[in-house]
């Protein structure tokens, strides 16, 4: 039997054809609406009229004809399926972006790299179990002098030049701006009865200086503080070690020079190799040609400092340290001058 | 201090090179700045000592003449400008290929054969400058007559010199005789000793002079000796070049002895003009009040009652320790000295010399302490040079009143110290030999104790440690292991003030904000813009006795104007949005205490929003914005804030909110007054939102208020509600957020703020959306519905507030 002569297969192609012609989601809808269309869709008018076939062939054409619609629906869900991944295509083609321009911009802050390089110090000796305590910027002579064994009269004064707070005549009170953080040995001990004491006191210090390009009369220490029975000056060596290749590079080598600060016995200076020349530049500005550079004070607690706290300074030994935040920073970034922190220029500390 | 090489090889063997030797120094001993090589440019074949032999006139010119040399080869003609040369007189010679020193230029170049006014010059005699000694070139460098000829000038006067800065408390390290004592420690080379003998052929010292001490505390140790029939004149070449070359003029050779042997030993002396000492007696006292007299240096200075003298019958004659009076200089016409070499106390002569702003050779050493035994050394040594340089006859016996002499000082080293200190065990012998060369006395107690006497000149040795350093020092502190920590951990303490900050620091850059750090020292017109006259403790900052600019001579009592002038000084450079925040101290005074330093978070933001490129727009950063700010700060530390409107002084009035947390006063919203800002040159609204950090401590939560998400959906609402316009909008707030229904729970925002058509003039529209959620079912319309019909009630009864109709 030809096909043309089965009404049911004539309605088939007629349907298929007319689908392949939509291009569009607009036309596809109007097709459905033709062939599937709830009320008057053609095929939907033919599914009503099974009813109404002779007795004899109304099972087969019902068969036929529920085929039929099968058929038509998958092929629209086909359709419809390629038209939207050729838009699909398309958005990745026709509607493709330039990526190579810029975003939205979003807001952004920083930390000022004084912030960072103290939080990476302090980060380091937490590392070792060292405890944060903060103690004043504006001190009782007492403390930051006296009580560290710096007395008027003496000469170690020089080390350390001072700004004075005014105080009403006739007020015997001596107050300052810290010149280093090293008063707060003193107040940790003084709050702590029994050791041990692990801590680093961050702060501001000031000295009267002028400033220039390694020099600022307003700088930031860190003060470290180990005290406990067998604290020795090789742990020291330990523990600054760590700290020179946690903040300098794993390679970092280090070496102790002797020193003199009234509060420690003995005392040293701890520089590290020099990570720009490695020791191979007679003109490094780094180092000046040593293939060192120096970059903290420290040593062990003097006894009489242990012992003015009821601490027995036969059993019990300490060490300390106080390290420039500055001149890591400095180091670490190879900035050049060191006034470029407390101008707060923008387009200085965006860089960090 | 300068260490010249030659010196310190008479008191040492040196077989370390210099860089060597530096390294050593610089580990164990002081600073070395810097090492200068003197001659080390100068080629040992081509500049070498040379005899003149002849000089004659040069034949085409009256100011040159023409010198034959000899300088161990064949002698040599040259061609010569200097006034000053003579036969016989040995020089420094260069012949054709030297580097020497332009004399006209100061740069190096390369000495070439020439010739000079149709005469061959085969070298040059040199000058000072040629050489790089000086920029002396009157005249050429005359050598002493004993220089042998031939020799590389380089062995003649070439040296090397360390430019060393000793510690404060190493008086001994300012002389050569402490520095090699160090060296010979170092190398574990024997120590010589100066010559110090002298024969005493004049009168019995008795007779010529008394001494008396009044203040053995300011004096513990005076010893004067009489040199007679001095001739006064220079001092030999040798002595003036070690002095010229620690930066010191030569005087005459009374001086300069007394210098030489100050640097030699490290103890300085004073010589007194013997026959204008009145009364032929020195008495050791304080000044009196408003005492006067001219010192050396032609000055003359009062005097206050703690200040050393040395007088005489008459009165002072020289400022103890600190410099001499003129009454009793030397002076060409000199015949007698009277050497005075004493002991002082060193804060007595730092607090004289700091108080008359004079700083001598003399007391920079006496403030370190000298020991008072090593005086009478000094005085040996300077009598020997006496007796052999000035001719002078030297008076019988030494005047020493010691009124501070100590017994021997004996240190113990307890057992086992060393390694509790260091971490590391030193063997016995070697503790023994290292102190022993630094002249300690030790005693070996076995097993490990050690019984030390110290030497005189070591009075900074006290306690043990000091041992142990010097041990340490000289041992090598590259001996020492690394080694870590033992022992128990300290108790943690938590510290929810700090953990809160770096918070804040976090949250304040993730809003966009670049954190500054400024001065805390500021001047009082900066501040003024932000203090009220009435607050007393911020209109009266502490104030700073010696400020380093007059821009910091005062401690801030508010961070607001430092973060504004950073942001005027920025706005130079940027425009669109600045945003910046400071963490930093307010110093607020406090009585009879302390200030006290509370800390504050300051952030300020101005500028335009910026467009999709982030070009500044038309529309402007405003309150709101600094207002969301804030609150987003409070929601990183999880505390809630109210805002009130609120006035303070520099802010601007109707833009300006008081927060608070509990009901307590934690910060300020608020933009900056216009006329603050144009304090700063800021003539754009710039807005501030400063938190005291420590007033938000006690609001901040144990823990989050936590509950879980529902698995019910929640309905939503959009109202708007009619209220005066006065009535602020958190009361309207407030008051939908409190009103709780029991198993229900309702979230409200306000999402609009209207006036005008369609509202009546005196009120505002504030629209509502409202979120009702249950936790253990899904709401019912009608549930919903009762709980905003009460909610509505709620408002009408207590803000006069209607549901706006549509
Ligand atoms: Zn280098």
């Amino acid at each position: 039997m030809p096909a043309a002569a089965d009404p049911l297969e004539a309605l088939r192609e007629e349907a298929l054809i007319s689908l392949s012609d939509a291009r569009d989601d607009a036309s596809v809808e109007l097709w459905r609406n033709h062939w599937l269309g709830r009320s008057d869709g053609r095929l939907t008018i033919l599914l009503r009229s099974i009813k109404d076939q002779p007795a004899d062939q109304r099972a087969a054409f019902g068969a036929g004809a529920n085929v039929l619609k099968v058929t038509l629906e998958t092929a629209l869900e086909e359709k419809l399926e390629s038209l939207r991944q050729a838009a699909l295509a398309r958005l990745g083609t026709e509607g493709a972006l330039d990526v190579t321009l810029p975003g939205r911009p979003q807001l952004r802050g920083r930390l000022h790299p004084v912030t960072q390089t103290m939080r990476d110090c302090l980060d380091a000796f937490a590392q070792m179990g060292f405890r944060v305590f903060e103690g004043p910027e504006v001190e009782w002579s007492k403390y930051n002098f006296d009580a560290a064994r710096i007395p008027e009269d003496h000469p170690a004064r020089d080390m350390w030049d001072t700004i004075w707070i005014d105080t009403a005549a006739g007020d015997p009170r001596e107050i300052l701006l810290r010149t280093h953080t090293t008063p707060n040995q003193i107040r940790v001990m003084e709050r702590t009865p029994e050791p041990p004491v692990r801590v680093v006191v961050p702060g501001k210090c000031y000295r009267h200086e002028a400033t220039d390009a390694t020099h600022e009369w307003m700088l930031t220490q860190i003060e470290g503080l180990a005290v406990d029975e067998g604290v020795r000056m090789s742990d020291l060596k330990g523990t600054l070690y760590q700290f020179a290749q946690t903040m300098f590079g794993r390679d970092r080598k280090i070496i102790f020079h002797h020193s003199y600060f009234p509060f420690v016995e003995p005392g040293i200076e701890m520089a590290i190799d020099c990570f720009i020349c490695r020791g191979n530049d007679s003109k490094c500005h780094t180092c000046h040609g040593t293939g060192w550079i120096e970059i903290l004070g420290a040593g062990m607690v003097h006894p009489e400092i242990i012992e003015c706290h009821g601490y027995d300074s036969s059993r019990v030994t300490g060490f300390a340290f106080g390290i420039g935040v500055e001149r890591v920073a400095l180091l670490r970034w190879g900035i050049d001058d060191i006034r470029h922190f407390y101008s707060n220029d923008l387009r200085f500390l965006r860089q960090f | 201090m300068k260490l010249l090489l030659s010196w310190l090889k008479e008191f040492v063997d040196v077989d370390i090179p210099p860089p060597e030797l530096k390294r050593r120094l610089l580990d164990a001993t002081a600073e070395v700045e810097s090492v200068d090589y003197i001659g080390g440019d100068w080629d040992p074949n081509l500049v070498r000592v040379g005899h003149v032999l002849a000089v004659e006139p040069h034949p085409n010119a009256d100011r040159l003449r023409l010198a034959t040399i000899d300088a161990g080869d064949s002698p040599q003609t040259v061609v010569c400008g200097a006034p000053n040369l003579a036969v016989g007189q040995k020089i420094a010679f260069a012949t054709a290929g030297a580097t020497l020193f332009d004399g006209h230029t100061g740069e190096t170049a390369v000495l070439k054969k020439n010739k000079i006014r149709g005469v061959e010059s085969a070298g040059m005699v040199l000058s000072e400058r040629e050489l790089g000694l000086s920029e002396n070139h009157d005249g050429i460098l005359v050598l002493p007559d004993d220089a042998p000829v031939g020799r590389p000038l380089v062995e003649q006067i070439g040296d090397v010199i360390f430019d060393i800065t000793t510690w404060a408390n190493r008086a001994d390290l300012l002389g050569i005789q402490g520095l090699a004592r160090e060296v010979a420690a170092l190398t574990s080379r024997p120590l010589r000793e100066p010559d110090r003998g002298f024969t005493q052929s004049g009168p019995a010292i008795e007779s010529l002079l008394s001494v008396t001490i009044e203040d053995p505390i300011l004096c513990p140790r005076f010893t004067a000796a009489v040199i007679e029939d001095v001739a006064i004149g220079p001092s030999p070449a040798w002595m003036q070049e070690r002095l010229a070359r620690h930066g010191m003029r030569a005087i005459n050779n009374v001086v300069d002895i007394t210098n030489y042997v100050m640097l030699e030993t490290g103890h300085p002396l004073h010589a007194f003009d013997y026959d204008l000492v009145r009364g032929k007696q020195l008495i050791v006292r304080n000044a009196h009040a408003g005492e006067r007299i001219t010192t050396l240096d032609g000055i003359e200075r009062e005097l206050a009652p703690y200040m050393g003298l040395v007088c005489d019958a008459d009165g002072p004659s020289s400022i103890a320790g600190v410099m001499g009076g003129s009454v009793s200089e030397i002076s060409p016409s000199t015949r007698t000295i009277l050497l005075e070499v004493a002991n002082w106390h060193p804060g007595a002569i730092r607090r004289t010399s700091t108080h008359l702003h004079l700083r001598s050779e003399a007391s920079s050493r006496f403030e370190k302490g000298i020991g008072p035994g090593v005086a009478m050394a000094a005085q040996q040594r300077a009598l020997h040079l006496f007796e052999q340089l000035t001719g002078g006859r030297i008076a019988t016996g030494i005047i020493d009143v010691y009124p501070g002499q100590q017994p021997a000082r004996t240190v113990i080293i307890p057992e086992g110290r060393i390694e509790q200190v260091l971490g590391i065990e030193i063997p016995a012998a070697e503790v023994r030999r290292i102190l022993t060369d630094l002249g300690f006395v030790v005693h070996h107690l076995p097993p490990n104790r050690f019984s030390v006497q110290p030497p005189p000149w070591r009075p900074d040795v006290q306690i043990s440690d000091d041992l142990v350093e010097e041990v340490g020092r000289i041992y090598g502190y590259d001996k020492l292991p690394i080694t870590f920590l033992r022992g128990a951990l300290p108790q943690p303490e938590p510290n929810p003030f700090e953990h809160m900050r770096e918070r804040l620091r976090d949250a304040a850059a993730g809003l966009g904000f670049q954190e500054v750090i400024t001065y805390s020292l500021t001047d009082p017109q900066s501040l003024a813009p932000f203090v009220a006259p009435g607050d007393s403790r911020r209109a009266q900052p502490l104030a700073v006795t010696n400020p380093v600019a007059s821009q910091h001579r005062i401690l801030r009592t508010s961070l607001r104007a430092s973060v504004l002038s950073t942001f005027a000084a920025n706005r130079r450079h940027e425009d669109g949005p600045l945003r910046l925040f400071e963490i930093g101290f307010e110093y607020l005074p406090t009585e009879a205490d302390l200030p006290h330093e509370r800390p504050i978070l300051a952030a300020v933001l101005g500028g335009a929003r910026t467009d999709r490129w982030g070009r500044p727009t038309n529309e402007r950063v405003d309150f709101y914005d600094a207002r969301g700010v804030a609150e987003a700060l409070f929601d990183a530390i999880g505390v809630r804030a109210s805002f009130t409107a609120s006035e303070e002084h520099g802010l601007l009035p109707g833009h300006t909110a008081g927060v608070t947390v509990d009901g307590d006063p934690v910060g300020v919203v608020a933009r900056i007054h216009p006329a603050s800002a144009d304090v700063f040159d800021v003539q754009e609204p710039v807005f501030l939102v400063e938190l005291d950090l420590e007033a938000l401590v006690p609001g901040l939560p144990a823990r989050p208020d936590y509950s879980p998400p529902s698995r019910f959906p929640e309905v939503r609402q959009d109202i708007a509600v009619v209220v005066a316009a006065g009535t602020p909008a958190s009361r309207v707030l407030d008051l939908v957020r409190s009103h709780r229904v029991k198993g229900l729970s309702l979230a409200a925002a306000i999402f609009d703020d209207y006036r005008g058509q369609g509202i009546p003039e005196g009120q505002k529209s504030l629209a509502i959306s409202l979120r009702y959620q249950a936790s253990d079912r899904t709401l019912s319309d009608g549930e919903v519905a009762r709980v905003q019909d009460a909610l509505l009630k709620r408002l009408e009864r207590e803000l006069g507030a209607t549901l706006r109709s549509a």
